[in-house]
């Protein structure tokens, strides 16, 4: 029998280096190299690919939809969405930082330096800073600290000042505080361990910083208490917010409807895309995260 | 160079490859060149707003998805002014699937859509397996079919009418046959397969609205097989659609009847996978020869098929 029968799947997407036949796509299907894939601690995971130059135009808030090799031998059906964690122009690398969890990200973990790695995007609309807003306020818990973390980049970049709350279940797993470090962000860190990461504190602690004028817009991602909160101190104090929402998605460009997520805009409630309308929400708009 | 366009009656199309209605929309241009395709099919639109079913709307099995999606739109206003401009900024063929479950709606609906000029197909989905929570629809039945497809059919002012059919139908040669009678242009084959998932950790259907569609390269036999079965009853064009992930899988429904076909979940798993599978349906051609692509359909090998097993037994394979 021929080998012809036996192939599966096309294979269409760019390698590194290689002649991009559609420059003008806002996104594209891309084969990374896998640079790194190191654990950060016990559950958490950070890639580091090589891309194709075009795939470098991600920015905060935006995120791949990744074709996950599984660790059963099976296949994984749908890729996963997950966040741009940091872009290194430089060195042509596009970062991400997960949890291994499920099939897919497991799968995701057993990626070793060389190998190749599918990835869709970047898609979504992402984080804006407004150039009105000179201090900003990030809090984010878990995979959403994954997400969050980019922003202080943009922030650096436009010289906006960030004061960064990370929440976690205990000092294991605080992440990304070493690059919200590194890019100039004041972090702190709160945890259930000590009861330092209670709704009460964290809004003390952000109340502080409204009156220090060091909140001129809140950011969040990864709990729907937290949110809560965001929301309610901003609505009080007149603090614009925004929030990066997370849904199973299929398509990951807006066209099959399965990511949907219920928004309230102006008392009606109605269903918007995770994938195309946001990620990204006005985060007063969102019902629960 | 092969000449890939093929004809479904009066429409001429590039080449044989569309996408699926549903697993696609115009924002599929940010990842590929729409223009590149063999015609446009819109998500099936509905007279009135709809939310669509509640989530989770999508889960993962052994094999395949199962989607339960339950035709969200914003209603035919909205489709009309908003929707169909996009479309039109391309230049493929835009074939426009709509659906009730109401005979008469379904025929102001056809109505309003054969109005607008940029319409060129409209596609009756009268098999949609998630709209309610029974899975029922027209074309689960031949009578159904029948009368709905007449109606429909009559309000198509001239526009061609490709109705896309059902495989949870019992026999769907006879659906097929009570379509074409009733009027329809082209059969579309077919709509995804009824199917249910529950979890065993909380014991709930993993979907929102219980039943799925379930969506598989390994649904591609057995469609093909209804797609052949049809192909030699019915003198209408027929689209395939279910499980192509590739150039061969085209020349597979071709060869055993249908004159296009139809693609959904290779361009989830591949965003680029449409206009890749045009690239290599083009190679493949060239590589054999084979001048206009419609040679191929139809062309399945088995009328000299050797149905003795003791004979078949003695030759190579
Ligand atoms: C825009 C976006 C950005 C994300 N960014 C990150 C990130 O930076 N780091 C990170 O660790 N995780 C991130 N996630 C969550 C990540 O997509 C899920 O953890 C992942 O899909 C789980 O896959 P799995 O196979 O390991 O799990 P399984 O439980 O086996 O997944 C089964 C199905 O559920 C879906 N699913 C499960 N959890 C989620 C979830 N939270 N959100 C969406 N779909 C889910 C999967 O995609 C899959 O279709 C993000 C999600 C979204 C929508
Ligand atoms: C998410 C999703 C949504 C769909 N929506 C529609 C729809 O609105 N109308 C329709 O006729 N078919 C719809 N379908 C069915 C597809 O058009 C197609 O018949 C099916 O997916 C089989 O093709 P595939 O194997 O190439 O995916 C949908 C399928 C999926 C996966
Ligand atoms: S994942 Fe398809 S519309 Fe969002």
């Amino acid at each position: 029998m021929s080998l012809e029968h036996c192939e599966k799947y096309t294979d269409s997407a760019l390698r590194v280096g290689e002649v991009d036949r559609y420059p003008q796509r806002v996104a594209g299907e891309f084969i990374g190299e896998v640079v790194g894939n190191d654990w950060v601690n016990k559950e958490y995971k950070h890639l580091i690919l090589k891309v194709h130059e075009r795939a470098l135009a991600a920015y905060a808030g935006q995120f791949f939809h990744l074709l996950c090799p599984t660790p059963d031998g099976a296949e994984v059906w749908m890729r996963r969405p997950m966040s741009v964690y940091r872009v290194d122009k430089a060195a042509s690398q596009l970062e991400f930082l997960y949890k291994c969890e499920g099939r897919g990200t497991r799968g995701m973990g057993m990626l070793a330096k060389g190998d190749e790695f599918n990835i869709a995007g970047p898609l979504g609309k992402g984080f804006k800073l407004d150039p009105a807003w000179k201090n900003i306020v990030v809090l984010g818990r878990g995979v959403g600290l994954a997400t969050l973390a980019p922003l202080s980049q943009l922030a650096a970049e436009k010289k906006v000042g960030v004061t960064a709350i990370l929440s976690a279940r205990n000092p294991d797993v605080v992440m990304s505080k070493d690059l919200f470090d590194s890019l100039g962000a004041k972090t702190l860190t709160v945890l259930d361990t000590d009861k330092t990461s209670d709704v009460a504190n964290v809004e003390k602690i952000i109340e502080g910083l409204i009156k220090e004028k060091k909140a001129d817009a809140f950011f969040t991602c990864g709990s729907s208490r937290l949110l809560k909160l965001m929301q309610q101190l901003g609505k009080k104090h007149g603090i614009p917010g925004q929030v990066a929402m997370e849904q199973i998605m299929v398509c990951g460009v807006g066209a099959c409807y399965v990511c949907m997520r219920t928004f309230e805009i102006d008392g009606v409630k109605t269903l918007k895309r995770v994938c195309r309308d946001g990620p990204v929400f006005d985060m007063q708009t969102a019902v629960g995260w | 160079m092969v000449d890939l366009s093929v004809k479904i009656g009066d429409i001429t199309m590039q080449n044989p490859v569309t996408p699926a209605s549903g697993a696609f929309s115009w924002e599929y241009n940010d990842v590929i060149d729409l223009n590149r395709l063999g015609g446009l099919v819109a998500k099936t639109i509905c007279r009135e707003p709809r939310l669509g079913n509640p989530t989770p709307r999508m889960a993962e099995t052994e094999a395949g998805i199962i989607q339960s999606i339950g035709l969200p739109g914003k209603g035919i206003e909205y489709f009309v002014d908003h929707i169909v401009p996009e479309y039109a900024k391309f230049k493929p063929p835009l074939i426009v699937s709509c659906s009730s479950d109401n005979i008469s709606e379904f025929a102001l609906l056809t109505e309003e859509l054969a109005r607008m000029p940029d319409v060129d197909v409209i596609e009756a989905n009268i098999s949609c397996p998630t709209r309610n929570l029974t899975g029922q629809n027209f074309a689960m039945h031949e009578d159904y079919t029948s009368d709905a497809v007449k109606a429909i059919k009559a309000k198509c002012a001239g526009k061609p009418l490709w109705v896309k059919l059902s495989p949870n139908a019992g026999d769907i040669v006879s659906i097929a046959l009570a379509a074409e009678a009733a009027g329809a242009d082209c059969l579309v084959i077919a709509n995804t397969f009824l199917s249910l998932k529950i979890r065993t950790d909380n014991f709930r259907p993993a979907l929102g609205n219980k039943f799925g569609g379930l969506v598989s390269p390994a649904l591609k036999p057995i469609v093909l097989r209804m797609v052949y079965q049809v192909a030699k009853q019915v003198k209408i064009p027929i689209i395939g659609i279910g499980g192509v992930t590739k150039a061969e899988d085209v020349v597979e429904y071709m060869l055993a009847g249908a004159s296009a076909v139809g693609i959904g979940y290779a361009g989830f798993r591949n965003p680029t996978a449409l206009v890749q599978i045009i690239d290599d349906l083009e190679r493949w051609c060239d590589e054999r020869g084979i001048k206009k692509i419609t040679e191929l359909i139809g062309a399945v090998k088995d009328d000299d098929m050797e149905m003795d097993p003791l004979v078949a037994a003695s030759h190579g394979v």
